[in-house]
């Protein structure tokens, strides 16, 4: 079973930068079989690297959580979203063209964690945030240790 | 009674700088005035202020995801003279070109693939209802990659090649730290060489073969695609000091008239300031340069890939030369000045940039361990160099406690500010004259002109079909009298 773990974001807008933060503190992590990346944002270049995988989790800050709750895991499935920008895709846009283009149809979630600041040009995480990243980095290492992600 | 009406087409963006359009009709549906208004204030040179000289080659990036390498770079140049390290090891040139040619290859190919395809396979294959009116459920790159897979394929490959060809340089994707000032803190490993370099032949036929789409589908849309958005214009780029080939990473500022006379004749990049000047106006944030020999009414000039081939005396690759020769064929020789063929023009240039890459790829230097050079210290400096989008200058000075105490950043996007204005205006008074309505589809045909010129905000004009559009119609008196939504959510 292939894993990729996704976490994106800009670290130049601080909690913004919770993905690639998360993605950091994954790099040790002794799984052969589990691929780290990182980046600003999702783009076309992803398709071709999810359809290498059975599982993939995108990690990114978000804001559409459930009221106070510091992070969400859930599924996620490939659509022709709404987003707008071909730059910046969503995860649902991604498993579209991995699915158009390579024909690969992994097993998604998205791994929201809960922001507080993503406005300020500075790099680093507020408190509350790394409070929420350590919460979500937690679940996400039960849910690799127990096969969690494939059901 | 007819009244006057305004039509604003907003966002054009949400990632790199909101945009709008306003269009204003008279009573009589003739167009009386047009803007492209960028909406957002970023403020990011006063956020440099400060800084440590040494932190601002990664600061910058902070500037823009789509092209981080660019103010990376340019920010390094600047940074390098700031050092006395101007002149730089074989070695850490090299590496800086191959990291800067790596993003010019995948920031062309993704706007190609992504962006402007769907303009080219659908908007005169007989579904849309005029040049650019394709439907909306086509518009996008999903439908793309559903009718074109291998195209989709090949885009999404390209991108990744330059993507990894940015992280072998510049150390990672993210806030790459690859160039320093004076030089580069790290070289190209054998196996990071080898591991590019077996992917090479693939993407060089695969970029001749954009070359020849984009060229196809200009020689056969001549009667559509030459008047559409296009006026004479003045062109500026870097081009190399020796005998004025194009070249993206280095070089001297050269100006040409719509004509060819020279306007501004290889001018050292330091004295920039004696070339360019910057226009404020009261509803746009972003400036307006022009060549200050002409002043801000005759002075205005386009950059990018169109003005690059038209500046430079010639391309130092034999496929991308070739390719070249055949695109001044089109205007015999002379300037070309069609909107549209800056399509072309960047598919010539990606293919430029996968063949100075295979290059790059085959010189041993880029495995050489000299990578930093300092000497007399300076207080301030320039930096310039061609971003994907055209000429990028940044501009510091740097006191003696290696504070960052003034910065001045001129991106392409502005340099392009007043053509895309201008291609809106030409795009509205060709279209939209004489109709009482305005169609979708005629909407799309302002933002084609726009994304011609792969400004920053067009990342947003394209997509994935639900760009939020919204119209809004206005009487002589400012009154909204109605407004309507292209996308219902």
């Amino acid at each position: 079973m292939r894993i990729l773990v996704i976490g994106y974001g800009n670290p130049g807008r601080r909690d913004d930068g919770l993905g690639p933060a998360l993605a950091d503190r994954l790099e040790n992590l002794d799984r052969a079989n589990v691929t780290v990346d990182r980046d600003y944002q999702l783009s076309v270049e992803h398709a071709e690297l999810v359809a290498h995988h059975d599982i993939v989790v995108f990690a990114d800050a978000a804001t559409d959580g459930d009221g106070h709750a510091p992070f969400y895991l859930r599924r996620v499935e490939a659509a022709a979203d709404t987003s707008y920008s071909s730059h910046s895709l969503s995860p649902q846009a991604v498993l579209h063209l991995a699915a158009e283009c390579f024909g690969a149809h992994p097993h998604a979630w998205l791994l929201g964690i809960r922001p507080v600041d993503m406005d300020s040009f500075a790099e680093g995480l507020t408190h509350e945030a790394e409070a929420h990243l350590a919460l979500a980095l937690a679940a996400l290492r039960d849910a690799l240790e127990s096969n969690g992600l494939a059901r | 009674m007819k009244k006057a009406r305004c039509y604003t087409i907003s966002p054009l963006t949400r990632v790199e700088g909101h945009g709008k359009v306003t269009i204003h009709m008279d009573e009589h549906n003739e167009v009386t005035e047009t803007r492209l208004h960028i909406v957002e204030f970023r403020g990011f040179e006063r956020f440099i202020l400060g800084r440590p000289y040494w932190e601002v080659p990664v600061i910058v990036q902070r500037l823009c995801g789509i092209c981080p390498v660019s103010h990376h770079l340019a920010a390094a140049k600047a940074m390098d003279r700031i050092v006395g390290g101007e002149q730089l090891t074989p070695t850490a040139e090299k590496i800086r070109r191959l990291m800067h040619y790596g993003q010019i290859f995948q920031s062309h190919a993704l706007h190609f693939f992504y962006l402007a395809s769907p303009d080219f396979l659908f908007g005169t294959d007989g579904t849309a209802t005029s040049s650019f009116g394709a439907p909306v459920a086509q518009r996008n790159v999903l439908a793309v990659a559903a009718k074109y897979p291998q195209m989709a394929v090949q885009g999404v490959m390209m991108r990744k090649f330059g993507q990894e060809v940015i992280k072998a340089t510049a150390g990672k994707k993210i806030h790459g730290t690859g160039a320093i000032p004076g030089g580069v803190n790290k070289n190209l490993s054998v196996v990071e060489r080898d591991a590019l370099r077996k992917d090479v032949p693939k993407m060089l036929e695969w970029s001749k073969n954009a070359v020849q789409v984009a060229r196809d589908f200009t020689m056969s849309h001549l009667v559509e695609l030459l008047p559409f958005g296009s006026f004479d214009s003045n062109h500026l780029a870097l081009v190399r000091q020796e005998d004025g080939a194009l070249d993206l990473y280095h070089g001297v500022l050269r100006a040409i008239s719509k004509d060819g006379d020279r306007l501004v004749n290889d001018v050292d990049t330091q004295r920039y300031l004696e070339v360019v000047v910057e226009e404020v106006r009261s509803w746009s944030y972003m400036k307006f340069p022009f060549l200050k020999l002409l002043g801000p009414e005759k002075g205005w000039y386009r950059v990018g890939p169109l003005a690059r081939l038209n500046c430079c005396s010639f391309v130092s690759t034999p496929e991308a030369e070739l390719a070249r020769k055949e695109f001044l064929a089109l205007t015999h020789g002379r300037p070309n000045n069609v909107t549209m063929c800056y399509h072309w023009a960047r598919m010539i240039e990606l293919l430029h940039a996968i063949e100075v890459v295979a290059d790059l790829l085959d010189d041993q230097d880029l495995q050489g361990d000299d990578l930093v050079v300092h000497g007399p210290r300076r207080e301030e400096a320039v930096g310039v160099i061609e971003a994907p989008r055209g000429t990028l200058f940044h501009h510091y000075r740097v006191n003696r406690n290696d504070e960052v105490t003034m910065a001045n950043l001129i991106v392409s996007t502005t340099s392009n500010n007043e053509p895309m204005n201008r291609a809106v205006t030409k795009v509205a008074k060709d279209f939209f004259t004489g109709k009482s309505e305005i169609s979708e589809g005629l909407f799309n045909h302002i933002e084609v002109a726009i994304r011609a010129y792969d400004p920053c905000l067009s990342c947003a004009t394209h997509a994935f079909g639900q760009m939020p559009l919204v119209v809004e119609v206005y009487d002589s008196a400012g009154q909204m009298i109605s407004s309507a939504s292209r996308y219902a959510s």
